[in-house]
C-alpha cells in the first residue's frame, strides 16, 4: 500500500482552492461586465424626452419611449392584482392545510410551474384571449404575467406561512377568535414581510419578461389606449429595437434595458434592506 | 379520582378517550377540576397531562384527525358535543402555552385582541380593561410607560405575563396553563407562581407541569398521569406525602421519569 | 363575556367562506395548468394529425411548402442547454465552495448578495449584453483562436461569425450559474458540521471534504438543483434568441447558427401566416413543455424523495 503524498493532497488542495476561488470572480466579474455594459450602453439614451416622448418613425432620430414606460406599469400592474390576490389565497391554502392531497399536488405542479418556459404560456394566452377577441391586448400581456406570478407567490406564500409558529395560531383561537381572523390579523401580519419580499421579487421577476408579451400585448408606437387593444411596453420594445438596423433605435433598446436592469436591482435590493431590518426589530430575547 | 361532593366542582372529566389518528393516547380519564382552586397535573413526559387539558377548550379541533370521547362537562354541558359552540367555549376556557407567544403587535392591542373580538368598547372602557388585565397579571408597572412597544419586544418572563393578561382580559372562568415557566428563569418563574396564586381566588386554574416542587408549591390538589391514565388525584399535600398507588410514590421519589 | 352559549352564526359563514376561497384558488391553479395543456393539444392538432410522429425526427422546415419538422430545434435546444450546464455546474460548484468554506466572513453576504441579484437581472439583458458584446468578441477572437487551434475537431471548425450556437450556450451559462450557485450554496450549507468536523478532524484537506463529504452528503440536492438548472435553460427565450442565429439547420459546427423550439416562436410566431403554420409552431411548443415539464418534474420528485437527512446511517 502506497501512501498518498501530502504535497499531492496539499497540491491539489491548494489547486481546487484556486479554481473556486477563479470560479467565484468569474461569476463576480460577470456581474460586473454586465451591469456596467448596460450603464454605459444606456445612459445615452436616457434623457428627458426619454421619458416623456412617444417614438419617432423608423429611421428618424428623438422620441422616446414614454409609452412603452407607461404600457409596462400598467400591464405590470394589472398582472400583479390579479397574481396576488389568487396567489396568496392559495398559498394560504398550502399553508394551512397542509397535508391534505390537493396541497401535495398543487405544491409540486407549482414548483415545476415555477421554472416553466414563460413563452409557452403566452402561447397559451394567445389561444384564449387573442384569438377570440381578435386583436393583441394589455389584458391578454397582464394575464400572461399574471400566471407567470402565480406559482411563485403561492409557493412563497405557503413558505412564509409555514414559518409561523403554531403555539401563535393556537393563542388566537384560545382567545376565541374565529379562524379567518386567526388567520388575518395574526398569521399574515406575522409573515407579513416575507409575504411582501416575496410578492416584490415575483414583480421585479415579471416586469422584465419579454416572451411572454410577444404575442398577447404586442407592442404599440402609441400611448395605451384601452386594456383591450395592443400596448407599448418595455420589454418587447427592446427586442424589437435592438433587432432593428437603425443605430437611433438600438441605443434605444438599451436605454430601456437601464430603466428596467434599475429598477429590478432597487426591488431586489430593496428587499434585502426589509428583511434585514425585520430581523432586526424581532430582538428583545432575554430572561 | 374524584372531589367530595361538598367541595364545588367546575369541570367535570368522565371516561375521557383521546385518539391521534389511529393511535390512542388518553385511556378512560376520570378527573374532577375545583372551582377556584389550582389543581396540577403531573407526570412523565408523554404522559398525556397536555393531550388532556387541551380537550376542555377543544384546541385539538384544529386538527382533522385528532378525536375526543366521552364527557368533559362545564357548567352541566359537555363540551364534547358537536353542538357546542366553540368560540364561546374559548372565551369561557382560557390557555397560556410553554413558550410565550405574543402576537405581532403593541402590548396593547395584544391583550385587547380578545376582547375586541367580541365587545364593541368605547376607548375609555377598553382602556379600562386592558390597563386591569395588565395589573392582574402583575406586567402594569413595567410595561404602563410604553404600551405601543412591540409584544415580542419585551423580555421571556414579561411576554408570558403578556401571554396572561391576555388570557385574563377576556374573562374567562377558567384558565388553563400547559407548563408556563418551563421556558422561563426562576425570577421570571417566581413572579408567575405568585400571581397564579392570587388569579385563583377569580378563576379555576388547571396548570400541567414536570416541576413537582412547582406543583406541590401552588395547586391545591394535584393528579398524576402515567401512560395516557389518571393513576392518582386528591389534595396535594396528601398526594404528595402520602400517596395511594405505587407508580405515584415512585415518580414522586425519582425511580422514573 | 359571560355570555350563553349562543352560537354565533355570522363568524360561521365567514370562515366557511375564507377557508372556501383558498381552496378555490388552490384548484384554480389545477384548472388552469390542465386547461393550458388542452388549449395547447387543441391548436396543435392539425399539425399532429398531419405529421404523426415523423414531427420529431423530421429536418424539414419549409412554411412555404407546408412542411414541417421539429429536429432541428429539438436538437438545439438539448445543445444549447447542455452546454449551458456543462459550463455553468463546475463554475457553480466552485462559487458554491468559495462562498460557503473559503471567502472571508464579511464577505460572505456581500458575494452571496451580487450572486443573487446576478439572478435577477432579466434574460432579455442577456440577450442584449449578448449580442452587443459578446458576440463580436466570440466573432472577432474567441472562434478564430479556437478554430486555429482546435480547428480539427468538428465542433470547432466552420466560419466563425460570433453569432451561434456556441455563444448562445455561453450566454445561458451565465444564466443559470447564479441560479445553480445559490442552490448548490444552499445544498452545502446544510452539511452538518459534525460531518465535516470528522473529516478535517482525520486530517482530510478542504478540498477533500468537499469532495468525500459535503457533496455526497448533499448529492440529491447537488442533483436535483442540476435538473433545475437544466429545466430553466431549455425553457430560455430571450437570452438565446438575440444571439442563435436563426437558422432551421444542424451542423456539427458549434459557430454555425442555429434555433432552438423558444427562438424559433419568438421569430416566427407573429409571422405564422397559415393555420398549419400556426399549428406546427403550437406543437412546438407543446414539445418544449413537455421536455421542461418532465425535467423539472424528475428535479421535484428528485429533490422530494431526498429527506433532511442525506445518505442513510
Amino acid at each position: 500500500m502506497r501512501a498518498r503524498s501530502a504535497a499531492v493532497r496539499k497540491g491539489s488542495n491548494l489547486f481546487a482552492l484556486g479554481c473556486s476561488a477563479l470560479a467565484a470572480l468569474i461569476g463576480l466579474a460577470f456581474l460586473i461586465w454586465i451591469i456596467a455594459e448596460v450603464f454605459y450602453r444606456g445612459i445615452g439614451a436616457i434623457n428627458w424626452d426619454f421619458f416623456t416622448k412617444l417614438p419617432a418613425p423608423p429611421g428618424e432620430e428623438g422620441g422616446g419611449l414614454a409609452n412603452a414606460i407607461l404600457g409596462t406599469m400598467i400591464i405590470t400592474a394589472l398582472a400583479t392584482v390579479l397574481g396576488v390576490s389568487l396567489g396568496v389565497l392559495a398559498g394560504t391554502y398550502l399553508g394551512e392545510f397542509r397535508h391534505t392531497k390537493i396541497a401535495d399536488v398543487v405544491r409540486f405542479l407549482s414548483n415545476i410551474f415555477v421554472s416553466a418556459p414563460s413563452i409557452v404560456i403566452g402561447i397559451f394566452v394567445y389561444a384564449v384571449l387573442v384569438v377570440p377577441l381578435g386583436n393583441f391586448s394589455g389584458l391578454a400581456g397582464a394575464i400572461s404575467l399574471a400566471i407567470i406570478m402565480l406559482p411563485v407567490i403561492t409557493r412563497t406564500t405557503e413558505e412564509m406561512l409555514r414559518l409561523v409558529p403554531t403555539g401563535l395560531r393556537e393563542s388566537a383561537l384560545a382567545l376565541g377568535a374565529p379562524y379567518w381572523h386567526m388567520v388575518w390579523h395574526v398569521v399574515y401580519r406575522s409573515a407579513r414581510t416575507g409575504m411582501m419580499t416575496g410578492i416584490i421579487l415575483a414583480v421585479a421577476r415579471v416586469s422584465g419578461e419579454t416572451a411572454p408579451l410577444l404575442f398577447t400585448a404586442l407592442n404599440s408606437p402609441y400611448w395605451p389606449t384601452g386594456l383591450l387593444e395592443p400596448m407599448a411596453n418595455l420589454t418587447v420594445t427592446i427586442f424589437n429595437y435592438a433587432m432593428s438596423p437603425y443605430e437611433d433605435w438600438q441605443i434605444k433598446a438599451w436605454g430601456g434595458s437601464l430603466i428596467i436592469t434599475v429598477i429590478v436591482l432597487l426591488m431586489n435590493i430593496g428587499t434585502r434592506t426589509l428583511v434585514h431590518r425585520m430581523g432586526r426589530s424581532k430582538s428583545g430575547e432575554g430572561h | 379520582m374524584f372531589l367530595p361532593p361538598e367541595i364545588p366542582v367546575k369541570v367535570k372529566v368522565r371516561k375521557l378517550n383521546f385518539y391521534y389518528g389511529k393511535m390512542q393516547a388518553l385511556f378512560d380519564n376520570n378527573l374532577d377540576i375545583a372551582e377556584n382552586r389550582v389543581t396540577a397535573f403531573i407526570g412523565p413526559s408523554g404522559c398525556g397531562k397536555s393531550t388532556h387539558i387541551r380537550t376542555y377548550n377543544r384546541m385539538y379541533s384544529l386538527y382533522p384527525d385528532h378525536r375526543a370521547e366521552g364527557q368533559v362537562i362545564l357548567d352541566g354541558k359537555n363540551v364534547l358535543d358537536d353542538d357546542v359552540d366553540l368560540i364561546d367555549l374559548r372565551t369561557r376556557v382560557g390557555m397560556v402555552f410553554q413558550k410565550p407567544t405574543p402576537f405581532p403587535m403593541s402590548v396593547y392591542d395584544n391583550v385587547a385582541y380578545g376582547i375586541r373580538l367580541k365587545l364593541k368598547l368605547s376607548k375609555s372602557e377598553l382602556d379600562e380593561k386592558v390597563e386591569k388585565a395588565l395589573e392582574d397579571a402583575a406586567l402594569w408597572d413595567e410595561v404602563k410607560d410604553n404600551l405601543h412597544a412591540l409584544g415580542t419586544d419585551l423580555s421571556g418572563g414579561q411576554q408570558q405575563r403578556l401571554c396572561i393578561a391576555r388570557a385574563i382580559a377576556v374573562e374567562p372562568e377558567v384558565i388553563l396553563m400547559d407548563e408556563p415557566c418551563s421556558a422561563l428563569d426562576p425570577v421570571a418563574t417566581y413572579k408567575i407562581e405568585d400571581l397564579i396564586r392570587r388569579l385563583k381566588q377569580r378563576f379555576t386554574i388547571v396548570i400541567v407541569t414536570h416541576n413537582m416542587q412547582q406543583a406541590a408549591r401552588i395547586s391545591d390538589y394535584t393528579a398524576f398521569f402515567y401512560m395516557g391514565r389518571t393513576i392518582e388525584f386528591g389534595a396535594t399535600d396528601i398526594l404528595f406525602t402520602k400517596p395511594e398507588k405505587k407508580e405515584t410514590e415512585d415518580y414522586i421519589t425519582g425511580r422514573f421519569g | 363575556m359571560r355570555s350563553s352559549g349562543q352560537v354565533s352564526s355570522s363568524s360561521q359563514w365567514r370562515d366557511t367562506l375564507f377557508k372556501a376561497s383558498t381552496l378555490g384558488s388552490a384548484i384554480f391553479i389545477l384548472c388552469l395548468l390542465a386547461f393550458m395543456v388542452l388549449v395547447l393539444i387543441i391548436y396543435a392538432w392539425p399539425s399532429i394529425t398531419k405529421f404523426g410522429l415523423k414531427f420529431l425526427i423530421s429536418l424539414e422546415w419549409n412554411p412555404v411548402a407546408g412542411e414541417f419538422g421539429a429536429l432541428t430545434t429539438i436538437v438545439g435546444t438539448l445543445v444549447s442547454a447542455a452546454l449551458a450546464i456543462i459550463i455553468a455546474v463546475p463554475l457553480a460548484v466552485g462559487v458554491a465552495f468559495f462562498l460557503t468554506e473559503m471567502a472571508p466572513l464579511p464577505l460572505r453576504p456581500i458575494f452571496s448578495t451580487a450572486i443573487e441579484l446576478l439572478a435577477a437581472v432579466p434574460s432579455i439583458i442577456y440577450g442584449m449584453w449578448g449580442l452587443f458584446t459578446l458576440a463580436p468578441i466570440m466573432g472577432d477572437y474567441i472562434e478564430p483562436w479556437l478554430e486555429e487551434h482546435f480547428g480539427f475537431i468538428p465542433l470547432f471548425s466552420g466560419p466563425p461569425m460570433g453569432i451561434g450556437m456556441l455563444t448562445a450556450g455561453i450566454v445561458l451559462a451565465i444564466m443559470i450559474l447564479p441560479f445553480i450557485s445559490s442552490v448548490l450554496r444552499d445544498v452545502f450549507k446544510m452539511t452538518p458540521q459534525v460531518l465535516k468536523e470528522s473529516a478535517y478532524g482525520l486530517g482530510a484537506t478542504t478540498s477533500e471534504v468537499l469532495w468525500h463529504v459535503v457533496i455526497p452528503y448533499g448529492r440529491r440536492g447537488v442533483v436535483g438543483g442540476v435538473f433545475l438548472g437544466l429545466g430553466r435553460a431549455l425553457g430560455e427565450t430571450m437570452a438565446v434568441t438575440f444571439v442563435i442565429g436563426n437558422a432551421h439547420e444542424l451542423s456539427w459546427s458549434l459557430f454555425a447558427p442555429a434555433n432552438t423550439i423558444a427562438s424559433t416562436l419568438a421569430n416566427e410566431f407573429t409571422e405564422a401566416s397559415d393555420d398549419l403554420y400556426l399549428s406546427a409552431l403550437v406543437e412546438l411548443g407543446l414539445v418544449l413543455f413537455l421536455i421542461t415539464f418532465i425535467v423539472l418534474g424528475i428535479a421535484e420528485w428528485w429533490l422530494k424523495k431526498s429527506a433532511p437527512k442525506g445518505k442513510g446511517a
